[in-house]
């Protein structure tokens, strides 16, 4: 994490280091290339399947040898889960997913500047104890008694019952990691700031904001994706077909069609494409982003 | 400024985990009216024979699953922390599985293994061609194997990330000394990573502990109850036998079960410099 995180300090130690040569380039390392390649292999060929397998007819599917390409490529298969209403669950993947992130990762950030800040009131150093015993816990645990709370809030079967949860899971891990990066802001800059006569909301907003954009996206990125792949959630909080989301909308369509391998496979790599183009686009920011607070 | 962070993680976060107590002594079927039961669901849940079964089913996926994913994410980070020419290439095919969603690895794997119509049997392969889901062994091997398939990817790059920051002065003054590549590994590299095999064991662990949706779509928790593990009996219990009482006495032995390990594994790390990194488990 450090890498983005502790960006300041122990990249400029470490920096120069890994710009040389690595140990690999003068003695290969046979064992780990060997593991390298053969986990390769590993993943790659179930991708590939579900590649080739998705532009696959039906009939196709069942006579040809699985992992030779299509003799007949067809996009009947994306025809058919797009048909099946995936276009509105794809709507609702989005909202549910940008509708938790946005507000977590603002509240996470105010939370982080005010423990950072006040870091001596015992107050918010309890605070910050609770979110860091969040951490600890399986919050999975706790599905039953927020069924209780969405059904009170006659929340039940909505788009807000996934996301008011989502919002407060995705709390801890933000807030660590953010307090982790406020904290490496030069305590001179703030003190000028207050010079300046500028009052802590607008030293948030102007001073913090800007400094803190990179952990910024690292935390949106990491919890996005935990909830853009969500399943629990809406399993438990929704129930009508209006409300899937497309985790939810893969394990029912793979129910109703299961004997319908191509298509199945087809509802695979619609569901992961935007999460596939986010990867082409900024293939380091999102590596960082997934080990958000683990790489030391 | 911290009020509404707090707010919404107490509404959803902690008044839950007390709840989860609470309903434990109470009996409700999801929809009706919540009447207090006493022990009632304790004891139904203590002494079923599931329980026992599901705590070593839970505790099997956990130890498998870190002894398969502990060694090869080791090798596979230090190898990727190297400067090969063609390493970029294999990074990015190499991190993909990071992408999809559990349902969508799980549904892929369910297909990819029938024995009828899976790759084993359109390859001719006798020994791809088995019940693989349908046979306790078997399935169980897959969770494993599935589960370290998506997860690896996660764990190689804290390991790459961690391998990069160890001084190259300590290998090359090494390398004066005369030590191979083997023994740099046992003396240099693994010490060094000490911390970071900690935190990773301690996210697969207690990560293990909330495999739901891969194993919910993968077996359902069959065959019989071969894979069914403690997250998979709580929702079980509780929203397909509507026993939420009960449910929620598994729900509370789920979140002692990780705080003890969470606790345990933080002891063997020893306190100091990695309690930074043990908080962000």
């Amino acid at each position: 994490m450090a890498t983005t995180l502790r960006a300041g300090a122990r990249q400029a130690a470490g920096g120069q280091k890994r710009r040389r040569r690595g140990r690999g380039a003068r003695r290969p390392n046979w064992l780990g290339g060997a593991a390298g390649w053969l986990w390769l292999l590993i993943v790659i060929v179930p991708i590939y399947w579900i590649l080739i397998t998705s532009f696959k007819t039906q009939s196709n599917y069942f006579m040809m040898n699985p992992l030779a390409p299509p003799a007949e490529p067809t996009l009947d298969n994306y025809r058919f889960v797009i048909e099946a209403d995936f276009a509105r669950y794809f709507i609702n993947s989005v909202i549910v997913t940008l509708g938790a992130i946005v507000p977590a990762v603002l509240v996470s950030f105010m939370a982080a500047y005010a423990i950072v800040r006040a870091g001596d009131l015992w107050l918010l150093r309890s605070v910050n104890a609770l979110f860091l015993m969040g951490l600890a816990i399986p919050l999975q645990a706790a599905i039953i008694p927020v069924y209780l709370i969405i059904i009170r809030l006659h929340l039940y079967d909505t788009l807000l019952a996934i996301i008011l949860p989502s919002i407060a899971f995705a709390i801890p891990l933000s807030v660590l990691v953010l307090s982790n990066f406020i904290r490496d802001v030069p305590k001179e800059l703030f003190d000028s700031m207050r010079v300046d006569g500028a009052s802590e909301w607008a030293t948030l907003w102007h001073l913090a904001f800007p400094l803190t954009r990179p952990a910024l996206v690292t935390v949106s990125i990491y919890n996005g994706l935990a909830i853009w792949n969500g399943f629990l959630l809406p399993l438990i909080l929704t129930q009508s077909p209006n409300q899937r989301t497309l985790p939810l909308a893969l394990w029912t369509f793979q129910g109703q069609y299961s004997v319908n391998v191509p298509a199945v496979l087809a509802s695979v790599v619609l569901t992961t494409l935007p999460i596939l183009v986010l990867y082409v686009i900024g293939r380091r920011q999102l590596l960082s982003g997934l080990t958000a607070g683990f790489s030391k | 400024m911290a009020l509404p962070a707090l707010l919404f993680f107490v509404a959803f976060g902690v008044v839950p985990l007390l709840g989860v107590l609470l309903l434990s002594f109470t009996s409700w079927d999801g929809i009706g009216v919540i009447r207090p039961a006493g022990f009632d669901s304790w004891r139904a849940v203590l002494t079923d024979p599931g329980l026992p079964h599901a705590l070593w089913v839970t505790f099997v996926v956990m130890a498998l699953s870190w002894a398969v994913q502990t060694p090869l994410s080791l090798l596979l980070g230090v190898f990727l922390a190297g400067h090969q020419r063609y390493r970029e290439l294999l990074a990015v095919l190499f991190f993909i599985p990071l992408l999809l969603s559990s349902a969508a690895i799980a549904i892929t794997y369910k297909a990819l293994l029938d024995p009828n119509f899976g790759l084993g049997a359109g390859l001719h392969l006798p020994l791809l061609t088995q019940d693989w889901l349908g046979e306790a062994r078997l399935a169980m091997g897959v969770i494993i194997f599935v589960v370290s398939w998506q997860y690896i990817p996660f764990h190689t790059l804290i390991y790459q990330g961690a391998v990069r920051q160890i001084p190259r002065s300590m290998y090359e003054a090494a390398q004066l000394d005369g030590a191979g590549r083997v023994r740099m590994f046992f003396r240099i590299t693994l010490p060094q990573l000490k911390y970071t095999i900690i935190t990773s064991s301690t996210l697969m662990v207690v990560g293990s502990l909330v495999f739901f949706d891969l194993i919910f779509v993968l077996t359902e928790g069959g065959p019989g109850d071969a894979t069914r593990v403690l997250a998979l009996d709580m929702y079980k219990r509780g929203f397909q036998a509507n026993l939420m009482g009960q449910a929620s006495a598994i729900a509370v032995i789920l979140v002692l079960v990780g705080l003890t390990l969470a606790l345990l594994l933080r002891r063997i790390g020893g306190g100091g410099s990695s309690a930074s990194q043990l908080e962000g488990v």
